[in-house]
């Protein structure tokens, strides 16, 4: 796809005027069914990479939903007591019981590094190279910080004596769904972090301006990639968010 | 060519949502804090994380500015997941009350 195509199938999307009338639901509807039905490209405006990353992003909502629901429905059907998260995930500060403070401190650092990362997309697309080296390092940092107090906290839990088949306070479950699915989710932002390092090293040596063709890929570089890393990082935050909610709130 | 530059918004409409998502995890983290129980408790838990997951969702990954084509693409399929849920949920009863029944007399 080169960069001719993209501007042709611009000219009949009014989005990049942004009025009014463009963004009202009636011409949005219309506008999705005529991208449908067009027999070309659907996903018109959209970087064919950013599209690619939507649909990877797809398929790891149904992994992880699929997880979430199998931890419902063996949490409804135990008839062993659930343990309880609270006094499981406390943390002992000054001779004082906290209920899920590091996972408190975990769910802050992520949604910092969320918020980090969103803003090196708006300075990557604006090319202030320092401004998203920075904030792209700001955020593999704060992600590498989260799994080493995730590891932290599996060591604890380790050394509690909970196992995927066995837990001292109660359905043995507990074990099995936590290792699986905090294991899964660490799993991605660890490699998170290693494609933010990457990209910052991208963007440090100006490999994105200069649309230097990639090492693995050949693909040139291109600011888009920042974005669709972002995508990445932002849903990494949000399975947090549902994590946070279900498994240790609920 | 303006709009290969991509997604590009004010400074202000990102810290704002990041502002929001810190309080709303503040929140969320109270609710287990201050003790609330039973359906209150699931409420509140249930509002903050999609109040959270919709500003993450629309803000963040620039859901808002998007077309609808690609928009639906992503948010209808899940409906599947929720349907699963659905069903998981009473088959989940039936078993423990099955268990309950046989194995717990």
């Amino acid at each position: 796809m080169t960069r001719q195509d993209t501007t042709h199938w611009s000219d009949e999307g009014t989005m990049t005027g942004d009025t009014l009338a463009a963004r009202s639901p009636e011409a949005s509807i219309k506008r999705m069914m005529a991208d449908w039905s067009s027999d070309q490209r659907v996903f018109k405006q959209v970087p064919w990479g950013k599209a690619m990353m939507w649909a990877f992003i797809l398929s790891d909502i149904f992994i992880f939903g699929c997880f979430l629901i199998a931890y419902m429905t063996v949490r409804i059907t135990s008839t062993e007591p659930w343990p309880n998260a609270a006094e499981v995930f406390a943390l002992q500060v000054g001779g004082e019981y906290v209920p899920l403070l590091l996972i408190a401190i975990m769910t802050f650092v992520l949604i910092s590094s969320s918020g980090t990362m969103a803003l090196a997309v708006k300075y990557g697309y604006e090319r202030n190279r320092l401004a998203t080296t920075l904030l792209l390092l700001l955020t593999s940092l704060l992600g590498a910080s989260f799994v080493g107090m995730q590891a932290f906290e599996w060591t604890k839990l380790i050394e509690d004596g909970v196992r995927p088949w066995a837990n001292p306070w109660g359905a043995a479950q507990f074990g099995a769904t936590f290792f699986m699915i905090t294991g899964f989710h660490g799993a991605h932002v660890s490699f998170g972090v290693l494609f933010l390092i990457i990209m910052t090293v991208k963007v440090a040596r100006g490999s994105l301006d200069k649309e230097r063709p990639g090492f693995l890929t050949g693909r040139k570089g291109n600011y888009e990639m920042v974005e669709s890393l972002g995508l990445y990082w932002h849903f990494v935050d949000l399975v947090w968010v549902f994590i946070f909610a279900f498994f240790y709130l609920w | 060519m303006a709009h290969e530059e991509g997604q590009q918004h004010p400074l202000s409409t990102y810290l704002w949502v990041w502002l929001l998502l810190f309080v709303l995890s503040v929140l969320s983290y109270l609710v287990d804090y201050v003790g609330f129980e039973g359906y209150l408790k699931w409420f509140l838990i249930t509002l903050f994380m999609l109040l959270k997951a919709g500003l993450i969702m629309a803000v963040f990954m620039h859901m808002v500015w998007e077309r609808l084509a690609i928009v639906l693409a992503v948010l209808v399929p899940p409906g599947a997941l929720l349907f699963l849920m659905l069903l998981m949920a009473i088959e989940g009863e039936y078993v423990l009350s099955s268990r309950l029944e046989l194995f717990f007399q």
